[in-house]
């Protein structure tokens, strides 16, 4: 069987920059907007070339300011324009935090939707590349909890393309966070064209009896090796790559635990408060009398991300998962 | 230079009204207009102080003797600028053309207030201070994107100029020649803090220096300078040559809001003092009456007119209990989201008791 789409091998930047390329040739109302995007193409090049094909009218370099960076966007996303922001590193969003609790997410609640704001903002996020001080925050928590606003996460080249195009194409705030580490690991296929994925879906990266194991970002990578070596036990994992953190794929995590009965949570953000506490909440809410053992979290710690000599002891790995499935599996 | 002279403190009309300079917006229909609209919103704001002493509507952030900075700005716009008011500026907003019940209602605890009449651009009164400058920018940006010749204002007090906000939008309109005019109403205070304690500067006008953009110092409470200073910041912006910062240095007579006690923090004989050498709406009459224009029927006339407008108002406000439970839920995203919608069903079918 032959399949139409023709396909690309692009590592997740190349795939990101291609959405960037789309939506700005599909729809005049788009600007890319942000610090180093115009003719530097980017810190990590995710906008490479587009400065050069759209013009400095559509591919803005602004002043290094997130707060006005953001809030400007709101302007813009009020009156027929949709912005797509940059910002450098997830642990430099604070100064813009303001902006988007008590507006962005605000605006059409506040005007019973007269003013709206379509506004993608994205960012590079996580730890694993031996990079600076705060330039490995995996804060996602923070955001999942403002009404108003979705946040979604790719963790393979070929989402990252669909779920960017699906998230500017929103109607409202998106918060598109993107695992630095996976955006030159490896390349994978991504469609030629425009294509959407839905946002509040989650996917089956692995199909398997026994255990589910929740992840995003770059711990859908981490929790695949810890299948591969449960399954060398004889342990069968159902990976489920949860790309949308809020909303949650409800469906998708309840039909897997339902189905396993078991459940480890990885994320490479603190545990208190973390979105894995969230995954339960649903666990106990849909498939409370399913489930045969505790519901186990593999995180980062409750301290801040340490700087890189420190960063593989503070995040999850296979190994750390491994343990936990088997302690599922042992209860 | 010294920088009071660099910034000037311009004034048309004095506190005795009389007329110091020859200007185009010094007529008598033109204070006519100002007049009527300032004694309205004095009106408005005392009717608003009221309501919320019988427990009518909930706190109220009350303006009177901001009159002059407000609605000389206001007058200044044409339909389709974009207007964005803190949460003291319903005199400017009311001027524009929002809907009275719905300034009311949001005082009451309903978010519908939020809403203004269809066609017009006025965004919901910025309670974070600052922060509706950056939204200013960004709508006149995109005015100036698709080539019309639309402008924003925006209102912001004293306090604000400290926050990063100020700096960040004033620096983008600057950087990218955005058509938007920053009206700053420096009432000599941030609740009980001075303006001593914000900033060392003589002046909050200077602070257009820095971003290379026109900067003036005008007396607020002289209806027709800020008129005349606006409508030249207005139309500066039209023509595509950028913003301007406007400082209009005026006077809150009152407290904060309506939990506020003012005596606690500054003399409170200096407002009384001011309202009798200052008052923007006395200085308006005293022009008229100088003029010979001054006519006690149309004065009589006027506030019979406010007050049934205002009282229709009212009445409009109180049909309205509380706001439609939906509205919890309804707005909260353009698309269905599972969570909201099922908390939405959950509310209505399990926890409002209907």
């Amino acid at each position: 069987m032959s399949i139409a789409v023709n396909m690309k091998k692009l590592t997740m930047v190349q795939a990101i920059t291609e959405a960037l390329k789309v939506v700005l040739e599909e729809d005049e109302s788009v600007l890319v907007l942000g610090e180093d995007v115009g003719r530097n193409g980017g810190v990590f090049r995710a906008t490479d070339g587009l400065f050069e094909l759209f013009g400095d009218q559509r591919v803005m370099d602004t002043p290094l300011a997130e707060s006005g960076l953001i809030g400007t966007s709101i302007g813009l996303a009020m009156n027929g324009y949709t912005p797509v922001v940059e910002i450098q590193f997830l642990g430099f969003i604070y100064p813009g935090f303001n902006q988007l609790i008590t507006h962005a997410t605000r605006i059409r609640t506040r005007t019973q939707s007269r003013y709206t704001v379509p506004l993608t903002i994205r960012v590079p996020y996580g730890a694993g590349v031996r990079a600076p001080e705060i330039h490995s925050d995996s804060t996602e928590a923070l955001f999942t909890h403002i009404p108003g606003l979705k946040v979604v996460v790719p963790s393979t080249p070929h989402d990252a393309k669909g779920l960017l195009i699906s998230s500017i194409k929103d109607p409202d705030p998106v918060l598109f966070l993107e695992p630095m580490k996976m955006y030159r690991t490896g390349k994978g296929d991504v469609p030629t064209g425009s294509y959407t994925i839905p946002l509040g879906k989650g996917y089956r990266r692995r199909n398997g009896e026994d255990v589910s194991l929740f992840a995003w970002g770059a711990m859908v990578k981490v929790a695949e090796e810890a299948a591969e070596k449960a399954a060398a036990k004889g342990v069968g994992c159902d990976v489920i790559d949860l790309r949308s953190l809020y909303p949650l794929d409800k469906e998708l995590i309840a039909e897997s635990v339902q189905k396993t009965g078991r459940a480890v949570i990885i994320h490479e953000a603190p545990s208190s408060g973390g979105v894995g506490s969230e995954v339960i909440s649903i666990i106990n809410d849909t498939s409370f009398l399913y489930m045969k053992s505790p519901i186990k979290k593999v995180t980062g710690y409750d301290a801040p991300v340490p700087l890189f000599t420190l960063e593989d002891d503070y995040l999850p790995d296979a190994n750390k998962v491994l343990r936990a499935i088997e302690e599922t599996v042992r209860f | 230079m010294d920088v009071t002279e660099q910034f000037p403190f311009i004034q048309l009309v004095n506190g005795e009204g009389k007329q110091l300079e020859e200007n185009p917006s010094i007529t008598v229909a033109n204070a006519k207009r100002f007049y009527e609209q300032m004694t309205f919103s004095r009106m408005f704001d005392r009717k608003a102080v009221n309501l919320q002493r019988q427990g009518r509507i909930g706190t109220y952030a009350p303006f009177e003797g901001q009159e002059g900075a407000q609605i000389g700005s206001a007058l200044a716009l044409e339909d389709g600028d974009w207007m964005f008011p803190t949460y003291r500026d319903h005199a400017a907003t009311a001027a524009f053309g929002h809907s009275l019940v719905n300034i009311f209602l949001y005082w009451k605890g309903c978010i519908e207030g939020c809403v203004p009449p269809e066609g017009k651009h006025i965004f919901p009164p910025s309670v974070p201070i600052a922060s509706q400058i950056l939204h200013a920018t960004g709508t006149a940006w995109a005015e100036k994107k698709k080539g019309s010749d639309r402008v924003s204002l925006v209102y912001f007090g004293d306090g604000a100029t400290s926050e990063g906000d100020f700096h960040e939008g004033l620096n983008f309109a600057s950087v990218f020649q955005i058509p938007v005019v920053f009206f700053n109403q420096n009432n000599g205070y941030a609740i009980s803090v001075p303006i001593e304690r914000q900033m060392n500067t003589k002046t909050i006008a200077q602070k257009s220096l820095a971003y290379d953009m026109p900067g003036v110092r005008v007396d607020g409470n002289d209806v027709f300078a800020v008129y005349s200073e606006t409508l030249k910041a207005v139309e500066r912006a039209r023509k595509g040559d950028g913003p301007t910062l406007i400082e209009a240095v005026t006077w809150r007579y009152g407290a904060h809001t309506t939990t506020d006690e003012p005596s606690k923090y500054r003399d409170q004989g200096e407002s009384e003092r001011r309202r009798q050498t200052d008052d923007p709406i006395s200085r308006v009459e005293k022009y008229l009456k100088a003029e010979g224009s001054w006519d006690a029927e149309w004065e009589e006339e006027l506030k019979k007119k406010s007050e049934k407008r205002l009282q229709l108002a009212v009445e409009e406000m109180e049909k309205t209990k509380k706001s439609d439970e939906g509205l919890i839920f309804d707005h909260v995203f353009g698309t269905d989201v599972w969570p909201v919608q099922e908390q939405k069903e959950r509310f209505f079918h399990k926890e409002s008791g209907k």
